[in-house]
């Protein structure tokens, strides 16, 4: 650990809407520079935490230290260094993507050509003069991040950017959410794709139910969980009976396209498949953390 | 804090003419009316009573020379009294050597009268005449000034009072329901600006809105097809503008503080400008319409717009004419804004 002090301190946060408990005593920390995850289902109390930690929201109970600073009520020696990114509408009526940049650079006392470069980190360019109602999703998504971005935050908070995207767009996204963590900001990012936070996060929180189930980079969180190493086979590549001879196979069932074979030491289980030239189509799944999730909360997960 | 101010001014503007309907609700809409009206009304007032003549001699060549009928010759008494009976001529005279006969129509008592009038005045004068006798009793006429105006003269302060209240309450209504909808209002608490630049540069843009309006309008009515005719204090109806646009941009504020939804807003701010803009004066001048209509009225702040606007583009009244349109306008602007204020919120929750 750094001797830095860090960039966000949630202590115990509580908010109730009438009887439904969104947000129920939830505590973490976030150190600066540092790209943190909150990750669960919709209607974990992702928004709801992120919105209090943002100050857009007052808690019933608990603490925030946002930058060593208390976010609520509205401080606005506070606003210009954090960042936040809406959701993919929050445009003004009618303006280019430049020109939506250029307004809230302005609102910040920013010179306008600093929209050029926003544009630039979210490969926005081509698209400087095409106005906002003409951008598809993940134009949107990325220039709604770079309005957030527009002032040169030290902390960012993105609230579902990838959600609603294509594969192909999301991936595209990622590639700026990296630049940003590379340009030494610290980043929190709720999201429901498991997937996508193990990838981008260096440390993730498991929300369900206005509560933290755990807390862990993503790799600790899943190997923690101890789970089997599932290699997979076409089917009729290997018979049954050779596939549970195999040396470490712990496991071994079949379904009508493939085969499977549960070990908890693949290492030998592959070479042993290789020396049999079966390698074909041949797939490993490690444990994700929607293993983590089913076993945190006892069911499947479902964004 | 000056920059932001001068940057959201440009971003509403924009958006506010880059909209083809808005542009169109906010110019060309109030435009028709004011053509339509203007050219169906532009000879009212001047038109002369027609009425059926047949014969000829002194009594008809008199009634010609008084200028307020026009005589329509018909060969024949029965073709005539024919046009009468069918309602299309008013009365018909029949001049027959020293004989003088009308026959009018019965359902329009009115112009019956004025007609039985004209023709009976201009006999007397002619056997009065003929007499050879000085007349016992002078009688002069002047024509006087009077109040009641030209359809362009009203329809102008009208039609532009209502052009500019619509554009204000429906911009200011639906830029607040669409900030809140979509985030924006989120995005302008979230940086470091207060919540009187948003406003204030709101409110800019709505009078410069407005002042363009009023331009184009007057513009417009002062073509010689529709021939305007500005009075000599037209400037004093810039105060009375400038407290209409305030009052309805706090009805627009106000109705965007209430509504969650675009939809809601337009519905709303219908409900509110439709019956003022009928009830006001817009499309005709409320001094026809019956008593209590016009003390429902005065309850509307389009009635003292309209009226402020009136009095001074073409009436020509003096300053103190000022004080009841402004006082009323300033009244309403506080106690709606006050109200707006209260019910205002940053987002739907």
């Amino acid at each position: 650990m750094t001797l830095t002090p860090p960039a966000i301190v949630v202590e115990d946060i509580h908010k109730a809407y009438g009887e439904l408990k969104a947000v129920d005593g939830v505590s973490f920390t976030v150190a600066e520079g540092e790209f943190f995850g909150i990750l669960g289902p919709n209607g974990a109390g992702k928004t709801t935490t992120l919105e209090i930690v943002e100050g857009l929201r007052v808690p019933d109970g608990g603490s925030v230290r946002l930058l060593g600073e208390n976010p609520f009520p509205r401080n606005v020696a506070l606003l210009p260094r954090i960042g936040v990114q809406l959701q993919a509408s929050a445009f003004f009526e009618k303006l280019t993507a430049r020109e939506q940049l250029e307004t809230f650079a302005s609102l910040y006392g920013i010179d306008a050509k600093t929209a050029g470069e926003m544009l630039d980190l979210v490969g926005l360019t081509d698209k400087a003069d095409t106005r906002e109602d003409k951008l598809s999703g993940g134009q949107r998504q990325r220039l709604s991040i770079a309005c957030a971005l527009v002032h040169d935050p030290d902390v960012v908070f993105l609230d579902e950017p990838t959600a609603a995207l294509d594969p192909q767009a999301r991936r595209n996204l990622w590639d700026v959410l990296r630049a940003i963590q590379e340009r030494g900001k610290t980043i929190v990012y709720t999201t429901h794709y498991l997937d996508e936070a193990e990838i981008l996060c260096d440390r993730v929180a498991i929300m369900d139910h206005g509560r933290i189930l755990a807390m862990d980079p993503p790799a600790t969180l899943v190997r923690g969980l101890d789970a089997p190493t599932h290699v997979i086979l076409e089917r009729g590549s290997l018979s049954l009976e050779d596939a549970r001879a195999i040396a470490g196979a712990d496991d071994v069932h079949a379904d009508e396209v493939s085969l499977t074979i549960s070990t908890r030491t693949p290492a030998p289980v592959l070479s042993t498949l290789a020396e049999r030239g079966t390698l074909d189509g041949l797939q490993v799944r490690t444990a994700t953390l929607e293993d983590v999730f089913l076993d945190l909360t006892g069911r499947e997960y479902r964004a | 804090m000056s920059g932001a101010f001068t940057s959201l001014s440009k971003a509403m503007a924009k958006g506010f003419f880059r909209d083809k309907a808005t542009l169109f609700f906010s110019f060309i809409f109030p435009l028709m009316f004011l053509v339509i009206f203007g050219l169906l009304f532009r000879d009212a007032g001047a038109e002369k009573i027609k009425i059926g003549a047949v014969g000829d001699g002194p009594v008809l060549a008199a009634l010609e020379q008084t200028g307020a009928v026009e005589l329509e010759r018909f060969d024949s008494v029965e073709v005539g009294v024919r046009k009468v009976r069918d309602g299309d001529l008013p009365g018909l005279v029949e001049a027959t050597g020293d004989t003088v006969r009308l026959r009018f129509a019965a359902s329009d008592q009115s112009r019956a009268g004025i007609v039985r009038g004209l023709v009976a005045g201009v006999t007397q004068e002619l056997n009065v005449r003929a007499s050879g006798q000085p007349p016992r009793f002078a009688f002069a006429a002047e024509q006087v000034e009077d109040a009641s105006l030209k359809p362009i003269q009203y329809l102008t302060p009208g039609i532009m009072s209502w052009g500019i209240a619509v554009t204000a309450v429906f911009g200011a209504a639906l830029t607040m329901v669409n900030w809140r909808r979509k985030q924006v209002l989120r995005r302008l608490r979230l940086a470091p600006i207060t919540p009187s630049t948003v406003l204030s540069s709101r409110l800019t843009v709505t009078i410069a809105v407005a002042f363009v309006q009023a331009l184009v309008f007057v513009g417009v009515a002062l073509l010689p097809i529709f021939g305007l005719r500005l009075s000599g204090t037209w400037w004093l109806s810039i105060p009375v503008f400038l407290l209409g646009v305030l009052a309805f941009f706090a009805i627009g504020m106000l109705i965007g503080a209430f509504c969650k939804t675009e939809e809601a807003a337009t519905g709303a701010a219908n409900i509110v400008v439709l019956p003022m803009a009928f009830l006001s004066g817009t499309f005709f001048p409320i001094d026809a319409a019956p008593p209590w209509l016009q003390s429902v009225s005065k309850a509307f702040p389009l009635r003292h717009m309209n009226d402020g606007m009136m009095d001074f583009l073409v009436r020509g009244q003096d300053a103190s004419a000022l004080l009841v349109p402004c006082a009323v306008l300033v009244g309403f602007t506080l106690v709606v804004g006050f109200i707006a204020s209260k019910v205002f919120t940053w987002e739907d929750s």
